[in-house]
């Protein structure tokens, strides 16, 4: 029997003929004319009209005219809900047959009706499917929860299927708890703050687990939600390597992408010196490579995620080079990829080879293709600069076949030859002007012209050939009018004498006769160089021009960062972050790497750590929106350091006094430490270029350096300095990431700073400024980052701090909030610094005055708290907090408790006092604080702990 | 997830449609159809972005398969759910055709119903689909049957149902080799490896647990270790040990156990399934050497002289051999002279075409050929595709031999001695290409 008769009716008025036969007698008839209805529907045909008349054969044993009717419910039933309440009853008597397949087709089918009336009969047959004891009626309801989400988000967490659905990760059948994973990794998408997978040691093991047993598919729903997670430390990290590397023996690409793409991001937190690091750099080449032995389609996933990751790691495949040779019959697709992938791979070790091939390449047929080659080909002399003359020779090889598009492709890398090595290949110009006349795009036109305006003075009749060009100006594109106007005065600059004419006529043509501003304003510039100062004209027009990078088409490090966590997604394919293509809120969410660790500080991170982990919002560094006042200063910001433009005055007027009579001390601060200088305050304003470099000296260098070496040895009188963390995320702030600390050091407060660039282009100009704050905090000089910061580069900078600046109080009291500005844009940040930087180091009380004021205190002032798990006896405790100013007074045994008392006075004056009892062996001290100003209290009461426990 | 699946014919009409998300309308059909079937251009890439539509698309001859979706899905999945989805259609009902999907367009929804859930691939084995989708509609199972079902479907060994029975227990291994190869015209070896696969047929009662053994380098060395024999059996046993690069395995391959003890145990599925493949790169046997020469006489006439050798015991004999010599697209006649076998020049497919039916290791042929060609004002020179290469031979060029396959069935009363084995080694071309 066949059924394409099926798709041959398409006679008038059948919908009455099959509405006749489906309401006939006879069975076969009747499934005859459902197969009809469903014929129709595939091809597009409007049948709803048949909507009861097709629900009236639902109730049949026939499982497959069942089958049929539920496809067609599923097509119709929004455009009828009225009518599909009909099937109602039928969906929740077949959730109840004695058949596991007919249940679980029940709820299957239900769930893909999206009418809300149903889905309210849907949740109890749902909820016993759920529990149901076939696990092929678990696994169909486990995905039904999914489907009602998406219909319904409340009335799933109403229903408590959530819970439920979390209890079948525990589940004993190992496909049961791969569609529960794929659910909850969908819905938990949805709500990236709910903690809906919540992933901890225990819930992984059992992922883990179930991973050895179950589909191929559902391998690849674990792995991807496994790369969701962040393992607490290095050693948890590289067990789950370890029981995820089996997986890149598989014969599912898919399930072996998912591995790599775990394996990738684990690998981050990994110490480099480890034998495992090593072993699986090793491990991961030759799956990636059997990648390339698949079909094409999937061949083009596996090499644009092998893009990727040659970027991240090119470690990995960096001997692997012959794989990605182009096979004569492979897709273009496939073989544009695999030319990406040999230019990032290309090394001296390897670039004959390459050569050899690309050349090969350049004479292929589709032109795509040979363009990319050429390109290629031009690319390898960049980066290999031993290669870079056979690559010229190469290229004027390609010239001599006069292939258009060839010629034009080999003009436009040359020119970048040119400026990777200046004045080495000048011979071939004579052969490159040969062929002017067949340039007819404008990208290699503009290269030619360049060349010629760069090498003007040894090419005879170059005012000849610009002068070609310039008969037909209007014509051009705005790229080669650009490139003329400047070719033609780099002429005039080097050729004076001959070609006035010209010049006066190209500046003209661009001033006059467009009406494109760019160029308009480029000829103005020119205009007014040459008529004013010919002399400075030619050191701005010939200025030496700033070498051109190795790498092109190098993806963002953040954005690629984001790519790795995405392997095997269409993210990957794209090489675009979810949020470019998905609608809505599902995927937006941005993905990062893990931090590296050491073992001992894997928590201390728990902003990249909940970032990655997927789930949490980023809480610590909280972009302050802009600020009025805060951007107007901003504007002053390069012409000179906060401090000395003068507090702008306070309107709260909160502690004005106290400030004024700081104010004062700052010059015989900075004075003293610079060495007496006494010309030093006056040219504070106006030389702040000067400045930097005799303040940063003593302070961030000397006393920084003998601080540290005391630190290393391990003295008793190191003070707390918190672990760095990320302040200013590189997504939030166009590649600039900033990480930070705060320190006390001999008695000078720090701002510990590291910058990243994360971004493609150079960052200069850097200053910071900060808002008005509880404790006056303000930077004492400008921000010292003096050389320019390039890609990827990190510098670490401490910017010393005075406690002069304007004060406001802010919530909570430690709370700062930063203003970064560099010659991309100005950036804000939040973040708390440990009050304990604001102890002074003459915060000794003596014990009378001590007594005097601790009773002198109302009670109301005094709070306690608990400080738990700490393991130090009273004198160890008394050790370390006196490296951070807290000065112990006197100690008292009661009882096998020891009192201690003890002082603190921060950098306003502001004294408290406090008492601390330690218990032995019990790692609970209880601390009481008294202070006259008890908003601080808190404060200090969390420098007690930091200091103690670390 | 996936959102639809769509089936077309070459003309862009739709055979199948099924759509299980929401997010995707009817009008992501026609945009398919538009925008990659009836593209004027070739397509450039198998993932296509259409008003923020993802469509995902392989074509099995001259029908479009196209999985579509909204979210970020795993593109690997997806593709390989498509290829799986075609195994599934050709192990029911054959060749993929308009025809046949027509056929059976019914049995292609219930599948699709079966093995996708919400866009979530599920179980999409055959051998367990055909325990309970069947063109014949349902028939009346027992209630332990159909728990068997489901447990199978479910379970972790769910390629292989309980209570299989033969008279005779039967197992054929293939080993299918294709050996790839670019070499320079100066017969310099610029790539090549052996990419080859172990096909096993079974015809074994109950659940069997194999064990498959092969001369893989590291197992070798690490017995040879072991042994007390070592340095002798050693060296004799590494001289006949292969390095393989890489493997993947089919998923009844306990892989957490090859990962730790290289050995290879599973429980096969009954039938033919592709256990195991693999890739070599080093000491292939290259099965000819193909030694061009071609010379330009002026601009209307081309020389070529192609000779090739066989490489491999003399008592071995290769089969269905076939030389393809690009010719230029301006060519106006040919003459050929060959030794052996015939050649001819099809126009067709710019190409001479050698054939020769058989020939021994170690021996040597030669063709020789006279090129016309039109005078073109063409600037563009000839490209010089590379001379293709295509035979069968009766060895595997990887070095690859099957030292043992171990049948232990605790439950039934046969032992690996009562399993009737062949084994087999086939080694074809793969890409093998010379320069000229």
């Amino acid at each position: 029997m066949t059924d394409s008769k099926y798709f041959t009716t398409t006679k008038k008025g059948e919908i009455f003929e099959l509405k006749a036969e489906l309401n006939s007698d006879k069975k076969e008839k009747k499934k005859e004319a459902v197969k009809k209805v469903i014929a129709s529907m595939t091809v597009g045909k409007d049948v709803s009209a048949l909507f009861p008349d097709v629900v009236n054969c639902m109730q049949t044993d026939n499982l497959e005219l069942k089958k049929l009717v539920y496809l067609y419910l599923m097509n119709y039933a929004k455009s009828q809900p009225d009518m599909a309440i009909m099937a109602v009853n039928t969906f929740v008597k077949d959730c109840e047959d004695p058949n596991p397949l007919i249940r679980a087709l029940a709820v299957r089918t239900m769930g893909c009706i999206r009418v809300d009336k149903i889905t309210e009969y849907l949740c109890e047959p749902l909820r016993k499917c759920l529990k149901d004891e076939d696990p092929y009626v678990r696994k169909t309801a486990a995905v039904c929860v999914a489907k009602l989400h998406d219909i319904n988000a409340q009335l799933v967490e109403d229903q408590g299927f959530l819970d439920t659905l979390k209890d079948l990760i525990s589940d004993s059948n190992p496909m049961v708890v791969a569609n529960a994973v794929a659910a909850l990794s969908e819905i938990a998408e949805s709500h990236p703050n709910s903690n809906l997978l919540d992933l901890n040691p225990q819930s992984i093991n059992k992922l883990l687990t179930a991973l050895n047993e179950c589909t191929e598919w559902g391998q690849i729903f674990i792995l991807d939600c496994l790369a969701n997670y962040t393992p607490r430390d290095d050693r948890e990290s590289q067990s789950i390597c370890e029981r995820v590397t089996p997986r890149l023996s598989h014969a599912n690409s898919a399930v072996v992408l998912s591995a790599v793409k775990v394996l990738m991001k684990f690998m981050e937190m990994l110490p480099k010196d480890l034998d495992y690091y090593g072993t699986l750099l090793k491990k991961l080449a030759p799956p990636l490579v059997t990648l390339l032995s698949a079909e094409p389609e999937l061949q083009y996933v596996a090499l644009r995620n092998i893009n990727l990751i040659v970027q991240k790691r090119p470690e990995i495949l960096k001997h692997e080079m012959k794989v990605f040779f182009v096979k004569y019959n492979d897709p273009i697709y496939v073989k544009l990829e695999k030319l990406d992938i040999m230019i990032r791979l290309a090394s001296q070790a390897n670039i004959a080879q390459v050569l050899a091939e690309l050349k090969e390449y350049a004479t292929e047929v589709d032109v795509d293709f040979v363009r990319k080659a050429v390109r290629a080909i031009g690319r390898c002399a960049i980066k290999v600069e031993q290669s870079a003359e056979r690559c010229v020779s190469t290229l004027l090889d390609l010239i001599q076949t006069k292939v258009n598009y060839v010629v034009q492709e080999a003009i436009v890398v040359i020119k970048d030859i040119f400026r990777k090595y200046p004045n080495k290949y000048e011979s071939v110009i004579a052969t490159l002007c040969e062929n002017l006349d067949s340039l007819d795009e404008p990208e290699a036109r503009a290269a030619m012209i360049w060349i010629v305006g760069e090498y003007a003075e040894r090419i005879d009749n170059a005012d000849e050939l610009l002068e070609s060009f310039l008969e037909g100006f209007h014509d051009e594109s705005t790229q080669v009018q650009l490139q003329l106007l400047t070719a033609i005065v780099k002429l005039f600059l080097k050729k004076p004498t001959e070609t006035q004419e010209l010049v006066q006529q190209v500046l003209s043509l661009a001033t006059q006769d467009s009406d494109n501003p760019d160029l308009r304003d480029r000829g103005y510039i020119y205009w007014r160089l040459l008529s004013t100062d010919p002399v400075a004209a030619k050191e701005v027009v010939l200025a030496e021009k700033p070498l051109i990078s190795e790498e092109t088409d190098l993806i963002e490090p953040t954005l690629l960062e984001e790519l790795i966590c995405h392997i095997g997604t269409l993210a990957s394919v794209y090489h675009k972050p979810p949020s470019a293509f998905v609608e809505g809120s599902r995927g937006v969410m941005h993905k990062r790497l893990p931090a590296r660790t050491g073992s001992g500080e894997g928590t201390e991170c728990p902003d990249v750590g909940n970032a990655a982990g997927g789930s949490a919002p980023e809480a610590a560094p909280s972009i302050i929106p802009s600020q009025g006042d805060l951007l107007g200063d901003l504007l002053n910001l390069d012409l000179a350091p906060p401090t000395t433009t003068g507090p702008t005055p306070s309107t709260s007027g909160m502690q004005m006094g106290g400030m004024d009579l700081l104010g004062g001390g700052l010059e015989s601060l900075l004075g003293g430490d610079i060495g007496g200088s006494p010309a030093m305050g006056a040219g504070f304003g106006a030389a702040p270029a000067v400045m930097p470099a005799s303040l940063n000296a003593p302070v961030g260098g000397g006393l920084g350096d003998l601080f540290d070496l005391g630190g290393g040895v391990g003295m008793p009188m190191g003070a707390y300095i918190p672990p760095k963390t990320v302040w200013l995320p590189a997504m939030k702030a166009k590649g600039l990431e900033i990480s930070g600390t705060f320190a006390r050091r001999a008695g000078v407060i720090q701002m510990e700073l590291v910058l990243t660039n994360k971004a493609m282009s150079v960052m200069t100009d850097f200053a910071i400024q900060f808002n008005r704050n509880s404790f006056g905090l303000a930077p004492a000089g400008p921000l010292q980052v003096l050389t320019p910061l390039g890609p990827n580069q990190t510098i670490e900078v401490s910017l010393p701090l005075s406690t002069v600046g304007p004060v406001m109080k802010m919530d909570p009291l430690n709370n700062l909030q930063v203003a970064v500005k560099n010659n991309i844009d100005v950036f804000y940040f939040s973040c708390q610094y440990p009050i304990s930087m604001l102890f002074v180091e003459d915060g000794k009380m003596e014990r009378q005055v001590f007594l005097a004021t601790w009773k002198d205190i109302p009670n109301d002032n005094e709070s306690q708290f608990q400080i738990q798990d700490c393991h130090l006896n009273s004198e160890a405790a008394s050790n370390k907090l006196q490296g951070s100013n807290i000065f112990t007074i006197a100690k008292r045994t009661v009882e096998g408790q020891d009192m201690l008392y003890m002082s603190i006075k921060l950098s306003n004056g502001i004294w408290v006092l406090a008492e601390l009892k330690v218990q032995a062996g019990n790692p609970n001290y209880t601390i009481s604080l008294k202070c006259r100003a008890p908003e601080v209290s808190q404060c200090v009461f969390q420098c007690y702990e930091a200091v103690l426990k670390n | 997830m996936i959102g639809g699946l769509f089936i077309y014919n070459h003309k862009g009409e739709v055979l199948i449609s099924r759509v299980y998300r929401d997010d995707i309308g009817r009008n992501a059909v026609d945009a398919f159809r538009v925008n990659v079937i009836h593209a004027r251009q070739q397509v450039r890439s198998p993932v296509t972005n259409i008003a923020r539509t993802s469509f995902f698309h392989v074509k099995r001859s001259n029908i479009w398969l196209a999985a579509v979706t909204k979210q970020n899905v795993n593109a690997a999945m997806v593709f390989e759910f498509l290829y799986k989805m075609c195994d599934v259609m050709t192990a029911y009902f054959g060749k993929i055709s308009e025809e046949n999907i027509k056929n059976n367009f019914v049995l292609i929804y219930e599948l699709l119903d079966e093995i996708l859930d919400f866009g979530y691939p599920q179980n999409s084995e055959t051998g367990a689909l055909k325990t309970f989708i069947t063109q014949t509609g349902i028939k009346s199972q027992s209630k332990e049957e159909q728990s068997q079902i489901t447990s199978q479907v479910t379970g972790q060994i769910g390629w292989r149902r309980e209570g299989i029975k033969y008279r005779r227990n039967e197992l054929f291994l293939d080993v299918l080799e294709s050996v790839n190869l670019l070499m320079s015209p100066q017969g310099q070896v610029l790539s090549a490896h052996v990419s080859g696969r172990v096909v096993m047929k079974s015809y074994l009662s109950g659940m069997p647990e194999c064990k498959f053994g092969m001369n893989d380098k590291i197992v070798i060395d690490k017995q040879g270790k072991g042994g007390a024999t070592e340095e002798a059996a050693g060296k004799r046993s590494g001289h006949q040990s292969i390095a393989i690069d890489d493997c993947t395995f089919h998923q009844c391959v306990r892989l957490s156990k090859f990962d730790a003890e290289r050995s290879i145990s599973f429980i096969p599925p009954d039938g033919e399934c592709e256990l195991m493949r693999y890739r070599t790169t080093k000491d292939i046997i290259l099965p000819f050497r193909v030694i061009p020469l071609v010379r330009e006489v002026g601009r209307t006439k081309l020389e070529v002289k192609v000779v090739i050798k066989s490489n491999f015991k003399p008592s071995l004999l290769a089969q269905k051999i076939e030389v393809r010599i690009p010719t230029p697209l301006n060519t106006s006649g040919v003459q050929v002279i060959c030794m052996k076998g015939k050649a001819k020049y099809k126009a067709s497919e710019n190409a001479i075409v050698w054939k020769i039916k058989r020939m021994a290791g170690m021996k040597e042929s030669q063709i020789s050929a006279e090129i016309e060609l039109l005078p073109t004002n063409d600037k563009k020179k000839w490209a010089r595709p590379p001379i293709s290469m295509n035979f069968e031979v009766p060895f595997a060029p990887s070095g690859l031999k099957v030292r043992y396959l171990k049948v232990f069935e605790p439950k039934l009363n046969y032992s690996d001695h009562d399993v009737i084995k062949w084994v087999r080694y086939i080694g074809r071309s793969g890409i093998y290409e010379t320069r000229c």
